[in-house]
């Protein structure tokens, strides 16, 4: 099954600086390194996942992101990642604008809440959307800032932010004819590669 | 006395260890110019591998020494200064490692210092032994290093003044090390922290025992002066927190209650006159001083037009930055801009931050998430089948 890792990582250039931020257990961190030979950072608050990553050969540093990236210098990286953790911080707009000066490029995935399944959990059975993918209760969820597809290109445009790349996934597959025709309705998860 | 059974002593644990110790033939030339007969006693954990790829130094911060892990004796009730963290399935694990801990130049545990004798005099150096800087350390030790026929350390780690020495090891020999663990540490001291220092060394030299560093020729030490210097010292290593909890504003004698005169005495008082009583017991005040100056005058990026980036420039091993909540002696900001100048140099760093109540003395303590943290670190060291 494809995931957004697997598509985020074709846009990342062989030995360049990443920072991947909310890297979790440090999965793509691992595959870019190996993979890509980067030097990649990656950014984490849990420890659990902190230790994960450590034992994974791979470079963590323990940092909140809803404190900003104010320790790292303006276009001191290639590429600054973030794989579905955009919904999960406390001010995503101060993030996008920090990992856009930090990075000369920037690759972001996230739930489309907009995704039909959403709507109808919703919109029929009048409840907070529950599954697989987003499989939190509405009280005890790190995700605390939803948007869809729609959402985000109007943010993007509001900010002047330059979209370089657009890819969306649905059940596993990448850019389906459907969700690529509706992407609102239609997909999972969107994969933004961005710039100013 | 009865000797505590062999059996008694905990199934992690090194053992008992029995201290070493080396002369080297030549005189050292030191940073300050001067040349220095040296001994250096140390203490080995562990076997040196085949490929000799398996070798990890212990560097102590301030007060500490070479016994670092296991037992002197069977008799012994306490272990080494940093036996929860070293040995075998302890996060610096002595089935895979061979550790080598000793005693820094200057010490009073051994090592030449101010208590040795001075050869050209035939009395005990005092003031007159050498000043020392942490590279003057980071020397020797790789000195021991050649001795023991170890060619590059598959780790150099140390916490406080001996995370100090691990990355001055980065800068000084960086070829010879693969991995740098610096736990509670700092590029150099704040002036607060120097501030600290120098009422420590007012509290040593103005006690009437100094006699301008030559006690010892006096038959006396400046005890009073060494017990108020680790006393000072002491309530900067832990929190406002952990000092509240452990003694809050309980009394061991006297009282409040009216029409009573009798002496009060808090049990933070007694506590603290007990530390430095015993620290004069056992410690050396010129080598305290001469530590503290060190400890001081250590600034990493100096020679680097002040741009720590460029300091670690020239290393090619891999670090690991670890630091504690309440540390406010080397408080997680110093530790934060270790990590950051490696990043901006572009070497390999994992930085942790672990939440403890313990401030500065945490490094020492066992807690869980530190013990995790660097027992995955040390995993992560690659040394071979």
């Amino acid at each position: 099954m494809r995931n957004d890792l697997d598509i985020l990582q074709q846009w990342i250039k062989p030995e360049s600086r990443v920072l991947d931020l909310g890297c979790g257990s440090g999965e793509l961190l691992e595959r870019m390194t190996r993979e890509k030979k980067v030097t990649a950072y990656g950014i984490e608050i849990d420890p659990e996942n902190i230790t994960r990553c450590v034992e994974k050969r791979v470079n963590v540093i323990e940092q909140d992101l809803d404190e900003g990236l104010k320790n790292f210098d303006d276009g001191s990286f290639d590429t600054v990642v973030m794989s579905q953790t955009l919904q999960a911080v406390r001010y995503p707009h101060l993030v996008l604008d920090e990992m856009l000066r930090v990075g000369r490029e920037c690759v972001v995935s996230f739930p489309n809440f907009g995704y039909w399944r959403c709507r109808v959990y919703l919109g029929m059975r009048g409840h907070m959307p529950v599954s697989k993918f987003l499989p939190y209760t509405w009280y005890d969820t790190p995700n605390i800032h939803f948007c869809t597809i729609d959402d985000f290109e109007d943010f993007c445009r509001e900010k002047n932010i330059r979209i370089i790349n657009r890819r969306y996934v649905t059940a596993g597959r990448d850019d389906d004819v459907l969700s690529v025709r509706w992407p609102n309705m239609l997909a999972e998860m969107a994969i933004y590669r961005l710039t100013r | 006395m009865p000797l505590r059974p062999f059996a008694a002593l905990p199934q992690d644990s090194v053992g008992i260890v029995i201290p070493q110790q080396i002369d080297f033939p030549e005189p050292v030339l030191l940073s300050s110019g001067r040349a220095l007969p040296v001994r250096i006693v140390y203490e080995t954990y562990g076997t040196l591998n085949a490929a000799r790829n398996n070798a990890v130094l212990i560097c102590h911060a301030l007060s500490g020494h070479h016994h670092a892990a296991g037992y002197h004796s069977a008799s012994d009730d306490k272990p080494g200064w940093w036996d929860t963290y070293i040995g075998p399935g302890k996060p610096i694990d002595t089935n895979r490692f061979f550790v080598v801990s000793l005693n820094n130049i200057g010490g009073c545990n051994g090592s030449t210092g101010p208590a040795s004798i001075n050869p050209e005099t035939g009395k005990a150096w005092g003031p007159d032994f050498p000043k020392l800087r942490v590279r003057d350390w980071v020397k020797t030790q790789a000195m021991l290093m050649d001795a023991l026929g170890i060619g590059v350390w598959a780790a150099v780690i140390g916490g406080s003044l001996g995370g100090m020495q691990a990355m001055r090891w980065c800068v000084d020999y960086p070829d010879r090390l693969r991995h740098c663990v610096a736990i509670a540490s700092a590029m150099k001291l704040s002036a607060q922290n120097i501030a600290f220092n120098e009422i420590a060394r007012q509290a040593i030299t103005s006690d009437p025992d100094f006699h301008d560093g030559r006690y010892l020729d006096h038959n006396t030490s400046p005890r009073k002066g060494l017990a108020i210097a680790r006393m000072v010292g002491h309530v900067t290593y832990l929190s406002s927190d952990a000092m509240g909890q452990k003694f809050g504003r309980d009394l061991r004698s006297g009282t409040f209650e009216p029409g009573n005169d009798a002496k009060v005495e808090f049990q933070v008082g007694s506590y603290l006159r007990y530390q430095g009583e015993s620290f004069s017991d056992r410690f050396d005040a010129n080598t305290y001083l001469l530590m503290t100056q060190a400890l001081d005058y250590f600034d990493l990026a100096r020679e680097f037009n002040d741009n720590p980036a460029s300091a670690f420039a020239k290393t090619s091993s891999r670090f690991m930055v670890i630091s504690f909540t309440t540390d406010w002696r080397f408080s997680p900001e110093r530790s934060r801009e270790i990590a950051n100048a490696l990043i901006r140099a572009g070497k390999s760093v994992s930085y942790a931050e672990i939440d403890s109540e313990y401030g500065h003395d945490a490094f020492l303590i066992p807690i869980e998430r530190y013990q995790k943290v660097l027992s995955a670190y040390m995993r992560s060291i690659d040394i071979g089948a």
